[in-house]
C-alpha cells in the first residue's frame, strides 16, 4: 500500500506541500508573518506577513509543477493545488496546537494576533476550509505562472515585484513625492499604509505592459542608440550628462536626510563590492578578509587626521593631523601596499585554501586593531576619535547631503575603473586565471604580477571606503571591521551576480539598501540573507544581473561599417579542413 | 636531420619512485611535423608538461635557440614561443571563443593598467589589431560567425579547432598538439590531418604531435620518437617505425613481434 503510494505522483506532491508546511510555519513561529504584518502593500488587502506566506505558497505549486512526472496538465495542477492545501492544512494544525499545547510558552511570538493572521479572524470549519482554498489556489498560481509562455510569466513577475517594492518603500516614495510637489499623485497612488488598490493595479498594468512591450522588441534601447552615427552619439551622451549632473545634485534634497543617510552607506558597501568584485568576480581568488582593507583604509585616515592625539586617555600619542584630502590618497595607497604583501606570500594557494588564508589576514587586522600593544598607536578597543572632515571651500564632507556627492564621485570613479580593466588586456587575463589557472599561464600570462594587479586595485577600492567610512562616521572602533563585513560584501557580489559591475549596484540595493529601509527587517535580517542566499543558488545562482557576454565578433564588425572579412578568409574557406565542422 | 629548432638532452622526470621520462634525447627539425608515440603511460604527455615548463625535469637539458627551458616559468616559454593544446579540451570554458583567442595573444600585447583605464591611443590601436587578428583565427579554423558563442557550447570539433587557434595566437614557433584527433569520427579525423599540414605549409610553424591513431601518425609525420616506459625506443620515418620489432613488442606484446617477424619472413619467402 505505502509503496504504490510512494510511486504515485500524489506522493512527491505531499512530500512538497509537508516542506512547504514546515517552512511556513518556521516563518510564523519566529515571528516573521506577525511583524511583517504591520507593513501593508496594499492598504487593508493584502499585507507583507501574508506576502511571504502567499510566496511560500507559490513557490511551492510551482516546483511541484515543474517536478511532476504526470502526463495531463491538469494532473499537475490537482497535485499543485495539493500541496498548497498540505500547507494550509498544516498552518490549520498549528492553529489549533498553539492554545491546546500552550505553545507561547517556548514560542514567544505564536501570539493570538499570529493565529487571526493565518486564520484570516475566522474560526473552527470556516477556518479550516478557508485556510484549504487559499493554499490550493496560491499553489495553482504557481504552476499556472509556469504554464503561460516565458515572456508572459516574466512581465507578470515584474510586475508583482514592482508593486512589492513600491508599497514597503510607501514612507519614503510618499515624502519623495510630496517634496516634488506632486500632491495628486501620492492621493491616489498610496493609501495610509502601502499602496491603494487603484494604485496597485495602476503600476502592476504599467510594468507588464512596459515589460511586454520591450520583450517583443527584440532590439534594446542600448543597440538602437549604437546603430546612430557617432556624431548623435556623442550628443545622446553629453545630453544624458547634462540631465544626470543637476538630478544627483538635487536627490539627496529630494531623498531627505534619512534615506540619503542609508544611500551613503549602501554606497559605501558598493564601492567595496567593485573593488572585491575584481578579485572575486573577475580574477576568481576567493578572498574572505576583505574587511582588512578597508579597515586600514579607515585606520590610516584616523591616525593622520585625528585632532585627539596626546598622552591623556582616549588620545593616541601620535598624529600628524593631515587634513582629510591629503590623508586619503596616504590610505588608499596603504590599502594597496597590504594588498601586495599579503598576495606576495598566498599567490601560490588555489581555491579554498585561499580562502581560509584570507580569512586569517582579516582577522590578524581586526585583533591587532584591538589589541593593548597597538593601544598608544591606533586607540586599541577605545579607537580612534575627532577623524578629519573633507573641506572644499566652505563645504565640509561631514553632512549626509554633502558625503552624498562624495561617495557618488568615488563609486562614479571605481565604477569607471573597473569597466575599463574589464575590458582591457589585464581584464581578460582575470577571467583567464579564474576559468583555468594552468592553462591562463600556459597562455603567456604572468601569475603573480596579474593576480596583484587584482588584489591591489580591490584593495585600493576598499581602502578608498574605509577611509571616507572613518571620516563619515567621525570615529572608529574595532568593532566596525568584523568578518560579517567581508561576508556581506560577498553576498553582494554573489545577488548582483559574480563578476557583472552592473550586479554589485543591484545587489547593494537588495542586500543593504532594502533592509535599512524597512525597520521590520532587522531582527530578521540574517535569517533573511541565508535565505535568499539558499534560494538564489538553487533557483539563480548566476545572480540577479550576470555578467554579459560581449559580442565582439560580430557587433564590432558592424559599427565599423560592415568591414570588410580578412582577405584570407575566401581562400581558407574552399580548403578541405571545412569538413571537419 | 637538418638545423634543430628544439634540443632535448638526457632529459629525466621522476615522479615518486616512478620515472616518467628517462634521460630522453630528442630533437625537433625546424619546420617539420615531428609525432611522439607509445602505449598509454609512456610519458609523452609528462614530455609536453617539461618542455612547457609546468614540471621541471630532475636532470637533462632543453634548449630552444640559445634558451635553456629548464626551470623557467610556463608563461615565459609561452612568451618565447612555444604553445600548447590538450589532450582533455581545456579552453576558457566561460568566455566567448573569440575571447578565448584574445587571451592567447596575451604575450603579444603590452597595454598595462594605466594604458587600459586611460584606454590611451596606442590601447585602442592594439585592441583593434587583436580583435582584427582573432577575428582573422576565426576564419582560420574555420569559425567563422561563432566568434561570440561561449566555448563551452561549441561542438566539440569546433572546440579542438578553437583550442589550436588559441594556441595559435601568440604567434608560436613550434606548436605541441596533445591528441588533436581524440574523440573524433574519421572524417574529422582527415580534415584534421590536412589542418596540421597546413599550418606547417602556410605558417611555418614546427609542430610536435602526440597521436594514437596510427593512420595519422603514418600519413603526417616526417619523423617519429617512440616511447615506452619513459624511455626511447625507436626513432626513424613511418616506414622504419612500422618495420621496427621493438616498437611492435611495445605495442602488441612480446610474442607478438617474433610471431609477425617470422609471418612476414615466411611471406618474403
Amino acid at each position: 500500500m505505502l509503496k504504490r503510494l510512494q510511486a504515485s505522483n500524489w506522493y512527491s506532491a505531499l512530500q512538497m506541500g509537508l516542506l512547504g508546511g514546515i517552512i511556513a510555519i518556521l516563518v510564523s513561529l519566529v515571528g516573521m508573518v506577525e511583524e511583517f504584518s504591520l507593513r501593508d502593500i496594499v492598504f487593508n488587502v493584502i499585507d507583507m506577513g501574508q506576502t511571504i506566506l502567499l510566496m511560500i505558497l507559490v513557490l511551492i505549486g510551482n516546483f511541484t509543477y515543474r517536478r511532476s512526472q504526470s502526463a495531463r496538465s491538469l494532473n499537475k495542477w490537482l497535485e499543485a493545488a495539493l500541496a498548497g492545501a498540505v500547507v494550509g492544512l498544516m498552518l490549520w494544525l498549528l492553529v489549533l496546537l498553539i492554545p491546546a499545547l500552550n505553545m507561547r510558552a517556548v514560542f514567544l511570538n505564536a501570539s493570538p494576533r499570529l493565529i487571526q493572521i493565518l486564520t484570516f479572524g475566522n474560526e473552527g470549519v470556516i477556518a479550516l476550509v478557508l485556510m484549504l482554498v487559499v493554499g490550493g489556489i496560491g499553489s495553482l498560481a504557481g504552476a499556472v505562472i509556469q504554464t503561460l509562455p516565458s515572456r508572459y510569466s516574466n512581465a507578470i513577475f515584474q510586475g508583482i515585484i514592482w508593486v512589492a517594492l513600491i508599497g514597503l518603500l510607501q514612507e519614503l516614495l510618499q515624502v519623495i513625492l510630496t517634496t516634488l510637489g506632486a500632491h495628486g499623485a501620492t492621493n491616489w497612488l498610496f493609501g495610509d499604509k502601502g499602496l491603494s488598490v487603484v494604485g496597485a493595479v495602476v503600476i502592476f498594468g504599467v510594468v507588464l505592459a512596459l515589460t511586454l512591450y520591450r520583450s517583443g522588441n527584440r532590439t534594446t534601447l542600448q543597440a538602437r542608440i549604437k546603430a546612430l552615427p557617432p556624431a548623435s552619439q556623442w550628443a545622446i551622451r553629453w545630453i544624458s550628462f547634462a540631465v544626470a549632473i543637476p538630478l544627483v545634485w538635487i536627490l539627496p534634497t529630494i531623498l531627505t536626510t534619512y534615506p540619503t543617510d542609508v544611500a551613503n552607506s549602501v554606497g559605501l558597501y558598493i564601492l567595496m563590492g567593485l573593488g572585491l568584485n575584481i578579485v572575486v568576480g573577475f580574477a576568481g581568488l576567493l578572498d574572505l578578509g576583505y574587511v582588512a582593507f578597508f579597515a586600514i583604509g579607515a585606520y590610516v585616515m584616523g591616525v593622520l587626521t585625528t585632532t585627539a592625539t596626546g598622552p591623556n586617555a582616549g588620545q593616541i600619542v601620535w598624529g600628524p593631523q593631515f587634513t582629510f584630502w591629503e590623508a586619503l590618497p596616504i590610505s588608499v595607497f596603504a590599502a594597496v601596499m597590504a594588498g601586495v604583501f599579503l598576495g606576495i606570500p598566498v599567490l601560490n594557494i588555489r581555491g579554498d585554501y585561499l580562502a581560509i588564508v584570507t580569512l586569517g589576514f582579516g582577522e590578524i587586522i581586526r585583533i591587532m586593531a584591538g589589541s593593548d600593544f597597538l593601544k598608544p598607536y591606533i586607540g586599541g578597543s577605545q579607537g580612534i576619535v575627532e577623524v578629519g572632515v573633507g573641506q572644499i571651500g566652505p563645504m565640509f564632507f561631514n553632512s549626509p547631503r554633502t558625503l552624498f556627492y562624495l561617495i557618488f564621485l568615488c563609486i562614479l570613479l571605481a565604477f569607471f575603473i573597473s569597466t575599463r580593466l574589464r575590458d582591457s588586456r589585464i581584464g581578460r587575463a582575470w577571467k583567464a586565471l579564474r576559468e583555468d589557472e594552468d592553462v591562463a599561464q600556459a597562455m603567456g600570462i604572468h601569475l603573480v604580477s596579474t593576480k596583484l594587479m587584482a588584489f591591489a586595485t580591490g584593495a585600493a577600492m576598499a581602502g578608498l571606503s574605509g577611509a571616507i567610512f572613518a571620516s563619515k562616521i567621525g570615529s572608529i572602533y574595532p568593532h566596525s571591521f568584523k568578518l560579517l563585513v567581508s561576508i556581506n560584501v560577498l553576498a553582494l557580489i554573489i545577488v548582483g551576480g559574480m563578476g557583472s559591475i552592473p550586479g554589485v549596484f543591484v545587489g547593494g540595493l537588495l542586500v543593504f539598501g532594502l533592509p535599512e529601509l524597512l525597520r521590520e527587517f532587522s531582527e530578521y535580517r540574517l535569517l533573511v540573507y541565508g535565505a535568499l542566499l539558499v534560494v538564489m543558488m538553487l533557483t539563480k545562482p548566476e545572480g540577479f544581473m550576470p555578467e554579459a557576454t560581449r559580442q565582439q565578433e560580430l557587433h564590432d564588425a558592424m559599427s565599423e561599417g560592415g568591414a570588410a572579412p580578412p582577405e584570407s578568409a575566401p581562400k581558407l574557406a574552399k580548403s578541405p579542413a571545412k569538413s571537419g565542422s | 636531420m637538418n638545423n634543430s629548432i628544439l634540443k632535448i638532452q638526457k632529459v629525466t622526470k621522476v615522479f615518486g619512485g616512478l620515472v616518467a621520462v628517462n634521460k630522453l634525447d630528442l630533437e625537433l627539425a625546424e619546420h617539420g611535423i615531428h609525432s611522439v608515440i607509445g602505449p598509454n603511460g609512456a610519458g609523452k604527455t609528462t614530455l609536453f608538461n617539461c618542455i612547457t615548463g609546468f614540471y621541471k625535469p630532475e636532470s637533462g637539458d632543453i634548449i630552444f635557440g640559445d634558451h635553456l627551458l629548464v626551470g623557467m616559468l610556463p608563461n615565459r616559454i609561452t612568451y618565447l614561443g612555444i604553445s600548447r593544446t590538450y589532450q582533455n579540451i581545456r579552453l576558457f570554458s566561460n568566455l566567448t571563443a573569440i575571447e578565448n583567442i584574445l587571451v592567447g595573444q596575451h604575450p603579444r600585447l603590452r597595454a598595462g593598467m594605466v594604458d587600459a583605464i586611460f584606454k590611451t591611443p596606442r590601447m585602442i590601436k592594439e585592441e583593434k589589431e587583436a580583435l582584427e587578428e582573432a577575428r582573422r583565427l576565426l576564419n582560420f579554423v574555420n569559425l567563422k560567425g561563432k566568434g561570440d558563442l561561449l566555448s563551452k557550447n561549441l561542438p566539440y570539433g569546433d572546440q579542438r579547432r578553437l583550442e589550436i587557434a588559441r594556441a595559435l595566437a601568440s604567434k608560436p614557433k613550434i606548436l605541441l598538439l596533445d591528441e588533436p584527433t581524440a574523440g573524433m569520427n574519421p572524417s574529422e579525423t582527415q580534415a584534421m590531418v590536412h589542418f596540421i599540414r597546413r599550418l606547417r605549409d602556410e605558417l611555418g610553424i614546427t609542430i610536435l604531435l602526440i597521436e594514437h591513431q596510427m593512420r595519422v601518425v603514418m600519413s603526417i609525420s616526417e619523423f617519429i620518437t617512440v616511447l615506452d616506459f619513459g624511455e626511447k625506443i625507436a626513432e626513424g620515418t613511418a616506414a622504419e617505425i612500422q618495420n621496427n620489432p621493438k616498437v611492435i613488442e611495445a605495442y602488441l606484446g612480446r610474442g607478438a613481434a617474433s610471431g609477425l617477424s617470422q609471418k612476414q619472413a615466411a611471406a618474403a619467402a
